[in-house]
């Protein structure tokens, strides 16, 4: 088989999704730090969200089973924590995708910007943490809807 | 002592400590008094077990005899433990859980705050990434102590009482040995003594703020950190913790 470019596996990469948040690829959410051709072998480095994060052995177990789908047979996985994971990492599509999927995107504020439902500003934190580690709860004080807040860290 | 020694011994440390309060605040989880509060403890106590895979990690690395950080966890016994006596006490009530995540997270945010400039760049690389972590749980625990203790006559009461019993303990984290020395001359971890000034200063600030009043009296509670002795309570811990390796040796998910 013929090597693929790296920009054919960034391409692969981007259709894995994010086993907690299916809605963004594993590439949105930043996480996929590099790739690269080592000789034959295809280096995959990835850095975890948060470092008790339990979907980072689930994501390297998919990022494996769909690079190996599309033919790739030496493969090595980096974990690298250096330098940290960012939100400024995700990208515009995922923060778009993040929003219409019903959870509001990180800002360097500290908390969202509008409610993902109603886009309504009056809003109020419930708690600083919520259902996986990097979100946060709030709520709309317009529709009442409770959210989810991706956390800027 | 050698220098992988003595960084062996600070990554025990660092780590135990880590791993033996996130052990404890796991405890919560589905015993919380409202439900924000037990997503909250709980993934406090999963940025710490984080942490810890990445501090034993390095210390079996270091180490350099084929340990990984899953059997520093879970195949030591008491007296191999290296976390300050703090972390192994029982939870107590829900403010005193929280004093402790406070009186706790003051000091892993002003440590990892100075790691994160180690010589060592692996100890840079996990400061750098734990800091992260610690400062959302400093200003989620300190705000927590600000609002029991400024809030109802039984809540101030319970945190005052969780104050004076918890405060003696604080002092062991900025205990100093021969490890910390080496250390501390090669650039890679601080002078305890030398952090506790910061820590003071946020440590009074949000107490001040919680209308709670710092205990007199200079006696430290210790022999955590150092192996010396341990409380009881850290046995019992391990019983639980460590029972599944124990009872199936090499059992894995
Ligand atoms: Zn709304």
């Amino acid at each position: 088989m013929e090597k693929p470019t790296v920009d054919q596996v960034w391409e692969w990469l981007d259709a894995v999704p994010d086993p907690e948040i299916p809605v963004i690829s594993l590439v949105d959410l930043g996480i996929i730090r590099d790739v690269a051709w080592q000789g034959d072998t295809l280096c995959v480095a990835l850095t975890p969200t948060y470092s008790g994060c339990p979907a980072t052995s689930v994501i390297e177990m998919d990022v494996e089973t769909a690079l190996r789908g599309h033919g790739i047979e030496k493969l090595e996985l980096k974990r690298q924590i250096s330098p940290p994971w960012t939100t400024d990492w995700l990208t515009e599509k995922g923060r778009a995708k993040l929003e219409d999927y019903g959870i509001a995107p990180p800002q360097p504020a500290g908390g969202p910007s509008r409610c993902p439902q109603c886009h309504s500003t009056n809003l109020e934190r419930i708690s600083q943490f919520g259902s996986t580690p990097c979100k946060a709860t709030w709520r709309c004080r317009d529709c009442l809807e409770p959210f989810d807040y991706f956390k800027c860290i | 002592m050698t220098r992988d020694e003595a960084l062996f011994e600070f990554l025990l440390r660092m780590g135990d400590n880590t791993l033996i309060l996130g052990h404890r605040v796991s405890e919560w989880c589905g015993h919380s008094p409202v439900l924000e509060e037990d997503i909250a403890l709980a993934n406090t106590a999963l940025d710490m077990i984080g942490q810890t895979q990445l501090w034993l990690g390095l210390a079996g690395e270091v180490e350099g005899k084929g340990r990984t950080a899953d059997n520093l966890a879970f195949l030591r016994d008491a007296w191999d433990f290296r976390n300050v006596l703090m972390v192994e006490l029982p939870n107590g009530d829900f403010g005193q859980t929280l004093m402790r995540q406070f009186l706790y997270d003051a000091w892993s945010f002003v440590m990892t705050d100075w790691l994160k400039g180690s010589a060592d760049e692996r100890i840079a690389a996990i400061a750098e990434k734990a800091h992260k972590e610690v400062t959302y749980h400093l200003e989620r625990s300190g705000d927590t102590v600000i609002g029991l203790g400024d809030g109802t006559e039984e809540s101030h009461r319970r945190m005052q009482a969780a104050l004076d019993y918890l405060y003696p303990y604080c002092g062991e984290m900025f205990e100093k040995d021969k490890a910390d020395e080496l250390l501390a001359e090669a650039g890679i971890a601080p002078d305890p003594a030398e952090l506790r000034a910061e820590y003071d200063d946020i440590v009074g600030r949000v107490l001040a703020e919680a209308t709670l009043a710092i205990p007199g009296g200079d006696y430290v509670h210790k022999g955590g950190r150092n192996g010396r002795m341990h409380t009881e309570h850290l046995g019992h811990l391990l019983t639980s913790m460590q029972w599944l390796q124990r009872a199936y040796p090499g059992a894995a998910w």
